[in-house]
């Protein structure tokens, strides 16, 4: 009896379970079938995903446009994740996971990183107060005031600039 | 023979630059100026040298002597001749010989010139042109020798040496390892002689500029003997950056033609301060401001010019542990910081002595203008400075390897571009001095209107891109500002002189190249913007999977892939070549044919476009991969590239406004020199009259 009892305890929780698996199996092969069944993923649509995205092992070359055959596998790796139904930000953060921030186009925006971002406008903000406080200086002189600066320091020519005068102010005496 | 020839002249002549630097320092302290004179001699012998250097190299590589290593790592039996030739600056030790060659070819050629005016230059531009040549040589010589062969020794050991070592013998490979497939491009055949004239040319106004600041000279001397080397070099410079985007559009087969590559942006950097400084100079010519500004950019330019050989030769690039294994990269990184801070600090100590003549007198006035100009040029600098050297810096201090790419430099730079356009128009426009609103306002309300139509006809074409229309507003503003002035100075002459006005544009613009010249340089700038713009901004792409017959479609043209036929050409190549049909409403366009070469000797493959191009766009199709066999289908990337061939008109024009502007000008030669008789003579008569 407790034999029967075991056995039928043991059917009912076997049939318990194996319904549930067999509706776990069916719901992960629909979802399957269903991915796989969809429209598979356009060479656009992996290059949307692949041009922001740099190759892991060339220098500065975006995924989509790298000739290399690790970059062709890369980018069949990106076929197969959205075939899975990955989105594109689970696709770059799982490439990120895998090699580094270097396969993003900029750096992360936190810690160290943020130097990259905060010193150039830095530099450019403190050329504008150099040009600012030189343009401040301007004064206000009627157009067509142009100093000029030719030969001025040329020890020749100041001779001869002296010499000319001498003859202006000798001709104005006379 | 040949590899002991030029190696000992490449001693003798790095023994040459030694002297020279030592015995113009000696000349000019003991005032001694047959040692100068005999400095200048080492300085003009050092070309002959190198020459001769340069050509036992072009020797080696043209009678395929393997067992050199730099023939053995450049060429290949398959290569042309040209090739071949061309194969001295295809490699690390062949290139830096080059680049000496066309040090010593430049340091040269100044040394020609008449010094009876700046004789106190000469021995200071001497010492600047040969360190920096010597520093080049010593590289060669101890770490990139081209003229090192292969060596088994007894043991069988397999070595590379100069100089047969003891009991060894040499070893004689039966082929070469080719040059890589990527050079083998006519535009790489001419785009690293231009940008290393770049490089060099610049050297010589650094010479002067410090040979300036030793002497303690304050005018403005130095600038007007280097106007024209500085034009030079600013011009092989933008050469060499248009043939190096052609080369990238037409041989990476990515669709593009600048990608913010640390290389393209080592180049990038001395044209941005090369740039400023040659309007930079106009301000100390004209007003005698900004000596100061005018010397650090000089010392900038020349310091980004050895940055950008240092970063394109250390090995720095690839990573920052690979540049401290290397040889050449600490020195270089030494003599960068060296010479910067000798420079600076010689800066430093005649600050005083450089101070503005004159002051600013209006906050639009041209040299206003121009300083904003500066501002706009050190602001892009400091963006691609800090974008190049980031990934270096971040891999130091955290071993965290970084991209910093297009997107970076595009956002951060494109108001920074836009800036610099609309000073392209308003400057021309301004005067020297003082300018207002209202002057400003009377001189460009007409080329303002002209380009607020073209702005109105752009939105109802159907533009929406904010970026595209500011940019080609912009350019068009540039253009009717430009023409605009053409169109006056040459009323002006007709009216004046009577000439037909064809004849009236061509002796206006004789007249006052430099300004005239500038106006063409400004015209190319903003031809090249017009592309930069179009294929920034309007490039479409697609990709896609064909079997014979289909068709892909993309901006109205449609390309249906025909046939894929593989097969080897004699010079050691396999060929992959697709034929496609090109048609747009319907109407056939002809054939393109994108391939794949796959060089044998290097292994190496390379993607070749097949490219319809027209005034108005380029279709680029690249062959991604095929099947061989079973399907017999082909993927086919296409990318339509609006505009983008007037970026390579605009190259052609920029050569010919720097030639406008840089041709030597002889009536204003003879004018000047009856200006200085004529005062000559007055100075006599009064001094015989007193």
């Amino acid at each position: 009896m407790s034999q029967e009892k075991f056995a039928f305890h043991l059917d009912k929780n076997f049939t318990i379970g194996t319904i549930f698996l067999i509706f776990f199996i069916l719901f992960v092969s629909t979802t399957m079938v269903f991915a796989q069944n969809g429209t598979p993923p356009t060479d656009n649509e992996v290059n949307a995903i692949a041009k922001d995205l740099y190759c892991p092992v060339c220098e500065n070359t975006p995924l989509d446009v790298c000739p290399t055959v690790a970059c062709a596998q890369w980018r069949d790796m990106i076929r197969e994740k959205l075939t899975a139904g990955w989105s594109k930000e689970q696709i770059s953060q799982y490439f990120v996971d895998q090699y580094g921030d270097r396969v993003l186009a900029e750096p992360p925006k936190r810690g160290f990183n943020w130097l990259v971002y905060v010193l150039p406008p830095i530099f450019f903000l403190g050329g504008c107060i150099l040009v600012y406080k030189n343009l401040r200086k301007f004064k206000n002189q009627k157009p067509g005031v142009d100093s000029g600066n030719m030969d001025k320091n040329d020890p020749y020519m100041q001779e001869v600039e002296e010499a000319l005068q001498l003859m202006n102010r000798k001709d104005q005496g006379n | 023979m040949l590899t002991n020839l030029g190696f000992g002249s490449l001693v003798i002549t790095f023994a040459l630059s030694l002297y020279g630097i030592f015995a113009a320092i000696y000349g000019e302290r003991k005032n001694l100026y047959r040692f100068v004179e005999s400095a200048r001699w080492a300085m003009l012998l050092t070309f002959p040298m190198i020459t001769l250097v340069t050509l036992c190299i072009i020797g080696l590589l043209v009678t395929q002597h393997y067992e050199v290593q730099y023939v053995y790592n450049v060429t290949s039996q398959s290569m042309p001749l040209y090739l071949k030739i061309t194969a001295l600056w295809g490699g690390q030790s062949g290139s830096l010989v080059f680049w000496a060659w066309l040090m010593s070819a430049f340091a040269s050629a100044v040394t020609l010139r008449k010094w009876n005016r700046d004789r106190d230059f000469l021995p200071w531009v001497i010492v600047v042109c040969l360190v920096t040549l010597a520093f080049f040589l010593s590289m060669i010589i101890l770490f990139e020798n081209p003229f090192q062969r292969f060596w088994s020794t007894s043991g069988g050991q397999q070595i590379v040496a100069m100089f047969q070592p003891a009991g060894s013998q040499l070893i004689i490979p039966a082929d070469g390892r080719g040059l890589n497939p990527l050079l083998r491009h006519p535009g790489m055949v001419i785009h690293p002689p231009m940008l290393y004239l770049g490089f060099v040319s610049f050297v010589i106004p650094f010479a002067f500029g410090i040979a300036a600041l030793i002497t303690g000279r304050k005018d403005d001397r130095w600038i007007r003997l280097t106007r024209r080397w500085t034009l030079v070099a600013w011009m092989f410079l933008s050469i060499g950056l248009v043939l190096g985007s052609r080369w990238a559009y037409d041989v990476l087969g990515w669709g593009g033609y600048w990608a913010w590559d640390p290389v393209e942006n080592a180049a990038f950097m001395p044209w941005l301060t090369g740039t400023a400084f040659l309007h930079s100079v106009m301000i100390q010519e004209k007003r005698g401001l900004f000596k100061r500004w005018n010397m650090i950019l000089v010392i900038l330019t020349y310091s980004l010019v050895i940055f950008g050989t240092f970063l394109t030769r250390s090995g720095v690039l690839s990573s920052v542990h690979a540049f401290a294994q290397s040889a050449i990269g600490p020195m270089f990184f030494a003599f960068i910081g060296i010479t910067f801070l000798v420079s600076l600090a010689l800066l430093i100590k005649r600050w005083n002595d450089l101070n503005s003549e004159g002051q600013m007198n209006s906050l639009l006035s041209r040299e206003s203008l121009f300083l904003v100009n500066n501002l706009l040029f050190m602001g892009v600098l400091a963006v691609v400075f800090w974008g190049t050297v980031f990934p270096l810096i971040s891999e130091l201090f955290t071993g965290q390897k970084v991209t910093v790419s297009a997107p970076f430099y595009e956002r951060s730079t494109g108001p920074l571009f836009a800036g610099l356009l609309l000073l392209m128009g308003i400057a021309p426009l301004s005067a020297w001095g003082h300018s207002t609103w209202k002057t400003l306002g009377k001189a460009m309300w007409k080329p303002g209107l002209l380009s607020l139509l073209v702005l109105i006809a752009m939105v109802i074409s159907g533009i929406r891109s904010f970026g595209a229309l500011l940019g080609l507003w912009l350019t068009s503003f540039v253009i009717f500002v430009t023409l605009y002035e053409f169109w006056r100075g040459m009323i002006a002459r007709h009216r004046r002189s009577g000439e037909n006005y064809f004849t009236a544009l061509i002796r206006l613009a004789a007249r006052n190249r430099r300004r005239y010249g500038g106006y063409v340089i400004h015209l190319s700038i903003v031809l090249m913007a017009i592309g930069i713009i179009g294929i920034e901004s309007f490039q479409t792409q697609t990709q896609a999977k064909l079997i014979p017959g289909e068709s892909l479609q993309l901006a109205g043209y449609t390309v249906t892939y025909e046939s894929l036929a593989e097969f080897d050409v004699q010079d050691g190549r396999n060929v992959a070549r697709a034929v496609l049909n090109v048609s747009k409403n319907g109407k056939n366009l002809g054939e393109l044919y994108p391939r794949r070469d796959y060089f044998y000797d290097s292994q190496q493959p390379m993607t070749i476009p097949g490219v319809r191009s027209t005034i108005e766009d380029d279709l680029y199709v690249i062959l991604v991969n095929w099947e061989e066999i079973s399907t017999n289908g082909a993927t086919f990337k296409v990318f339509h590239n609006p505009l983008v061939n007037w970026l390579w008109f605009g190259g052609i024009l920029l050569i010919f406004g720097s030639f406008i502007a840089a041709w030597p000008d002889p009536e204003k030669g003879l004018q000047l020199e009856s200006i200085t008789k004529s005062r000559q003579s007055a100075v006599s008569s009064s001094i015989s009259a007193d």
